[in-house]
């Protein structure tokens, strides 16, 4: 600017124009924003309402986005259930192989899998002591399953006490059973050291475990688990109902679509395959239903802010109408009145943006901290924010600038005194 | 400089007229002639509704008159673009109103400073400058005051001092003891006597002839048609 200005004046101009620095120009701005600070701070608020409440939505979106995500990546993501179809066409009984964990070991990706199958004990009931003892119940109707000795580490289980049966245990049928923690709360036991049985109906287990927690099919815990080869030999069950298959973390889709394949090479179409990626999308979409309620609140906010700051904006004008006459006559072009009136509509919004932004990252803080969330948010939103606020307080101070602009000079020197 | 016409003249009206685009057109300057020289103090007289305003913001380079031509510093002020006058309005014209206009919010030395803010000018020195220009006045010990802790002759004299800042060749007046009382005002014009003295031109409108009196010209307006008294 100043280079323009050493210009003009070596070429002698005819009439120097008149101009205004960029420092004056904020200057002024800046004066007569703080002339009146009171009002400055309440026309900001608009905006800083709204720029929080965008901020705060797009941040919680992000914050409870991670959250489900995370809870997913524990289980959901990495677990396949394969089921037979039932009733459709070709589907033989022994739909499901019973060496389909080993089979599926075999795949790159898989870190467990099991099956499991509902026993049916011909209404036998299970029951710990061999005494009838007519003042309690001593006989329970407890479901009993069929696990191969993967099916522990498929769904995660974790032990109160004693052992997972093994392979051995299964080939040679041999009667032990694993109790889920409910099972073994109802029928009383609470350690294997003394090497308690239970009768199922009338066969003799001998208790070699107790379950504490599963991962997934949390109907375990309330079951009595024998062996598969055991429930083979001893019940006659014909196939798996379910194979439950541990994937590593990003494997789960890929496994889904190699599983029917490795189970089923003649039909493969016979298996139902449930992978994650469903409940999630679910989820998903309830966050984006409340995302765009609030972002529409935010929006709303903001339009009232804008509002806000062209209706302040455009009472000063008129109060400032003797300001704007001497401006002009001291050298001011309709421009300078222009763009002094737009940058202080700007700066409103900027101000309001940057206030709004901190507000709004406070409340995902203050948010996530009480409900034990990982505060997320995008980096970009609280920069952009500013800009967003500076954006509005721009458009808002158009209309302003333009009535303040074309004020006759003549007309705002002579109003009141 | 660009070569002056009309023999130095500092300005010189020739045939200007102001038309307004009513319905009916209202006439409120008629080819008017003027002709101001280098440090003149030229009083501009006539009731209200005579055209004093008109001719002020003509003058003031402030309004485009409908025809005729205006020479400002033998500059033909019609061809210039609305940048350039306001350019001249900030480098040549100092403005002095009856209500002052003085900003309420800022001290009176930045009140002065204001003066410089259209001129694309470096800060450096605005506050000295603005200082010597308060001194011209007699003002330097309300440098630091506020506007509305003045008298109105002191609030009048930081309006001059404003105007006097960047030495302007014109001092352009409008009714400038309008809002004072007859002491004060009496004050004010020693003051712009003292400037006359010190080779300023002054122009300045009124509409009382106690105050005309003390211009050595007095320029009667009356239906936008001016009549010198001699």
């Amino acid at each position: 600017m100043r280079i323009r200005r050493s210009k003009r004046s070596s070429r002698a101009p005819v009439m120097q124009r008149s101009g205004m620095t960029m420092l004056d120009l904020a200057d002024e701005a800046t004066a007569g924003l703080f002339a009146r600070p009171g009002r400055m701070i309440l026309t900001v608020l608009g905006t800083v309402i709204g720029i929080a409440a965008l901020v705060a939505t797009l941040g919680l979106a992000k914050t409870t986005g991670n959250r489900i995500i995370g809870r997913f990546d524990e289980l959901a993501a990495t677990e396949i259930f394969v089921t037979a179809k039932t009733g459709t066409d070709g589907v033989t009984p022994e739909s499901l192989p019973w060496d389909s964990p080993e089979r599926l070991q075999r795949l790159e990706g898989v870190v467990a899998a099991g099956n499991l199958t509902n026993v049916d004990t011909d209404g036998g009931l299970i029951s710990t002591s061999p005494i009838s003892d007519p003042t309690s119940q001593t006989e329970f109707e407890l479901p009993v399953q069929a696990g191969s000795p993967g099916i522990y580490a498929a769904t995660r289980a974790t032990l109160a006490t004693g052992r997972f049966p093994d392979g051995g245990n299964s080939e040679r049928g041999d009667r032990v059973a694993v109790l889920g923690s409910g099972a073994a709360l109802k029928l009383g036991i609470t350690s294997v050291a003394q090497m308690p049985a239970l009768r199922i109906g009338d066969d003799v287990y001998l208790i070699v475990g107790i379950l504490e927690s599963v991962g997934r099919q949390q109907d375990l815990l309330g079951s009595v688990i024998i062996p598969e080869g055991t429930a083979r030999s001893t019940y006659g069950i014909t196939t798996p109902d379910l194979v439950i298959i541990e994937t590593r973390i990003g494997a789960a889709s890929l496994i889904a679509r190699q599983t029917p394949l490795a189970l089923r090479p003649d039909n493969p179409a016979a298996l139902t395959i449930a992978s994650p990626s469903e409940p999630q999308r679910v989820k998903d979409a309830v966050v984006n239903d409340l995302n765009t309620l609030f972002l529409l609140l935010g929006g709303v906010s903001l339009l009232v802010g804008a509002i806000g700051i062209a209706n302040v904006t455009l009472v000063s004008v008129m109060e400032r109408t003797r300001e704007i006459g001497l401006r002009r006559a001291i050298g001011a072009t309709r421009g300078h009145i222009a763009a002094q009136f737009l940058l202080e509509s700007t700066a409103m919004g900027f101000v309001g943006g940057v206030v709004g932004a901190s507000v709004g990252t406070l409340a995902v803080v203050v948010v996530s901290v009480t409900q034990g969330w990982t505060p997320v948010l995008d980096p970009a939103t609280p920069l952009l924010a500013p800009i967003g606020g500076a954006i509005i307080g721009l458009l808002s101070g158009t209309y302003p600038a333009v009535r303040a602009a074309r004020m006759e000079p003549v007309i705002a020197l002579r109003s009141g005194s | 400089m660009p070569e002056p016409s009309g023999n130095g003249s500092l300005l010189a009206l020739d045939k200007v007229s102001r038309v307004f685009d009513t319905d009916p057109p209202v006439l409120a300057l008629v080819d008017a002639d003027l002709t101001i020289q280098p440090g003149d103090w030229v009083a501009i007289e006539g009731p209200s509704g005579s055209g004093k305003s008109t001719l002020l913001n003509v003058l003031g380079c402030l309004d485009r008159h409908t025809s005729g031509t205006y020479r400002f510093e033998g500059v033909d002020v019609t061809a210039l673009s609305d940048r350039e006058r306001a350019g001249l309005r900030s480098r040549r014209i100092g403005f002095v109103f009856q209500s002052f206009h003085l900003m309420g919010h800022r001290s009176v030395v930045e009140n002065v400073m204001l003066a410089e803010v259209y001129r694309r000018q470096s800060r450096r020195g605005r506050r000295e400058r603005a200082m010597t220009a308060l001194e011209r006045v007699g003002l330097t010990n309300r440098a630091e005051f506020m506007p509305t802790r003045l008298s109105g002759g002191e609030q009048q004299r930081v309006a001059i001092a404003r105007a006097l800042l960047g030495s302007p060749s014109l001092l352009l007046s409008d009714e400038p003891t309008g809002n004072l009382d007859s002491k004060t005002s009496e004050k004010i014009l020693d003051l712009f006597a003292d400037l006359h003295e010190q080779g300023f031109t002054i122009v300045m409108i009124t509409h009382e002839s106690h105050v005309a009196q003390r211009a050595d010209r007095r320029i009667h307006i009356r239906d936008g048609r001016l009549e010198e008294a001699r």
